[in-house]
């Protein structure tokens, strides 16, 4: 899709626009030192090195960023932000990122947004997560039939060990308001 | 000494273990634990890739119940075990109030179920409130089960330290060491104690979260056990220690500091639901109880238990 097809037609463009017009200014005064990728734990699993990434990003590059698969490799375990010698918010930008993948959709954003948004689903209808049906909504969303499959070993053993809850009401739906107000602000449906 | 108790969902999940220690310790030490009232989920680290503004409403509706409802308990401080929640709820602290902006986005999403927050309240870690309102010295008074011949490995993580260092180095934490040290317990001196263990990655990238387990456990040799502070560190070392193991790793039990302190105090197995730990299986806890409370203590320890 080109530019101007995007911004005539994009419904999600407003919340994709805010979110891209911060992460420019959240990465503006970058310079290119490299700290970051070097810090950075799973940097062997990126495609693009951070540093890079955050080149695109001044630069616009909307459809690399988006094909990349480096900021779903971020663990938010904030070595880089640490160590950034601007002092740049730079596990925010990568959460960002995230975001902003999950507002454009696409297949990959979808399987690697499934448990976040599982997560998040699971805390709107109980106020806490219940790690029973809150996999579960994962295992639904990632749409792998063989993903519930993997987790068979480990449930096994947690039940024996009585890791295991049941699901129950929680604490209903107590902030389901919050949930609607955010939305409403952010312009997500 | 008194607080507001946040507990966070893993603690009522599957790190109930983490929940029980901490209360029952934290009592032994005159430490007050109020719960805070009807809280919720602080997002963890699954709301900021999902909505910016939850990310932060999440977690400052518990600090508006204790600002509207705890208050006049002369409840000012929120102390939270787990190192996600800890950073979530200090994030309202640092990123939210002072932004004139983003804090009336904040309330306005609170307005929605009556709430609204200030600013007024003081986000602790336990390892926090431990170090500097309780300290090792008190810890060893209580000391009826010496840790002797035992040697421990403090792993801190990512996210108390980071990217807020409010009460560690973040380079090199040591937080840790008194307590170990008041329980006669040696430290392992390791690089790895503040590497990030994969936290969510574990879901969906298993491969990337497992390479750096197995990179921790590795640097953890020579140690009889870990000792953890978040409950997401706790069930990544744990619970792949198998998979790490063939990514090079080495297996070795893995317990949360509470749990250790409780048994240093003389509190029971049950107490401390050592049974819940996935890396306590019986011949571990034999293997802990031969080197750390032998009757009488073992001279130099040439028991293989563990790692064997
Ligand atoms: S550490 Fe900071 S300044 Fe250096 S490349 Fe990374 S983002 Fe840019
Ligand atoms: S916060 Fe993310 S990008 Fe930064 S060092 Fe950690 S894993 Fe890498």
């Amino acid at each position: 899709m080109n530019q101007a097809v995007r911004e005539t037609w994009s419904p999600a463009l407003e919340a994709d626009r805010m979110v891209l017009k911060e992460l420019r200014e959240a990465v503006g005064a970058c310079m290119q030192c490299g700290t970051c990728t070097a810090s950075c734990p799973n940097r062997h699993a990126m495609d693009i090195t951070p540093r890079a990434m955050w080149r695109m990003i001044q630069f616009g590059m909307l459809d690399e960023i988006l094909a990349s698969r480096t900021f779903w490799m971020c663990s938010a375990c904030y070595m880089c932000t640490l160590r950034c010698p601007r002092g740049l918010k730079l596990t925010s930008a990568m959460a960002a990122l995230k975001r902003l993948a999950g507002i454009e959709g696409g297949r990959s954003a979808r399987k690697n947004q499934a448990f976040y948004a599982a997560f998040m689903d699971d805390v709107e209808a109980h106020g806490r997560v219940q790690e029973t049906s809150m996999m579960q909504r994962y295992f639904l969303k990632a749409r792998d039939p063989m993903l519930p499959l993997s987790y068979v070993p480990l449930g096994v053993r947690m039940l024996g060990k009585g890791k295991v809850r049941m699901p129950g009401r929680g604490r209903g739906g107590v902030l389901r308001p919050l949930f609607a107000k955010a939305r409403e602000m952010e312009g997500l449906s | 000494m008194k607080y507001a108790y946040y507990p966070g969902c893993s603690l009522t999940e599957s790190a109930r273990e983490f929940d029980v220690s901490t209360r029952l310790v934290m009592e032994r030490l005159g430490v007050e634990l109020v719960e805070i009232p009807d809280w919720t989920c602080c997002g963890a680290s699954a709301a900021e890739p999902v909505s910016k503004l939850m990310h932060y409403a999440l977690p400052a509706r518990n600090l508006a119940i204790v600002e509207q409802e705890m208050a006049d308990q002369g409840v000012t401080d929120v102390l939270a075990p787990c190192s996600a929640c800890y950073l979530n709820l200090l994030k309202v602290d640092r990123e939210v109030v002072g932004d004139r902006s983003l804090h009336g986005r904040v309330n306005e999403v609170l307005a929605a179920s009556g709430l609204h927050y200030r600013g007024g309240v003081r986000v602790r870690h336990l390892l926090d409130v431990l170090k500097n309102d309780v300290g090792a010295r008190i810890v060893e008074q209580k000391i009826t089960d010496g840790l002797q011949g035992m040697r421990i490995a403090p792993y801190y993580g990512c996210q108390i330290l980071r990217p807020y260092p409010v009460f560690d180095e973040p380079g090199r934490p040591v937080s840790m060491e008194p307590f170990i040290q008041a329980m006669g317990g040696e430290v392992h001196q390791w690089d790895m104690a503040n590497r990030c263990c994969g936290a969510s990655l574990m879901m969906g990238h298993a491969e990337v979260a497992i390479r750096s387990v197995a990179d921790i456990l590795s640097d953890a040799a020579g140690a009889d056990a870990i000792v953890t502070v978040c409950p997401l560190c706790q069930m990544n070392l744990e619970a792949y220690q198998a998979k790490a193991r063939r990514a090079g790793g080495q297996g070795v039990p893995v317990l949360y500091l509470t749990q250790l302190m409780g048994l240093a105090m003389g509190l029971s197995d049950k107490d401390m639901q050592l049974s819940a730990n996935l890396t306590m299986t019986p011949a571990v806890r034999r293997g802990i109880a031969a080197r750390a409370w032998a009757e009488p203590a073992p001279e130099d320890g040439e028991e293989t238990g563990l790692n064997a």
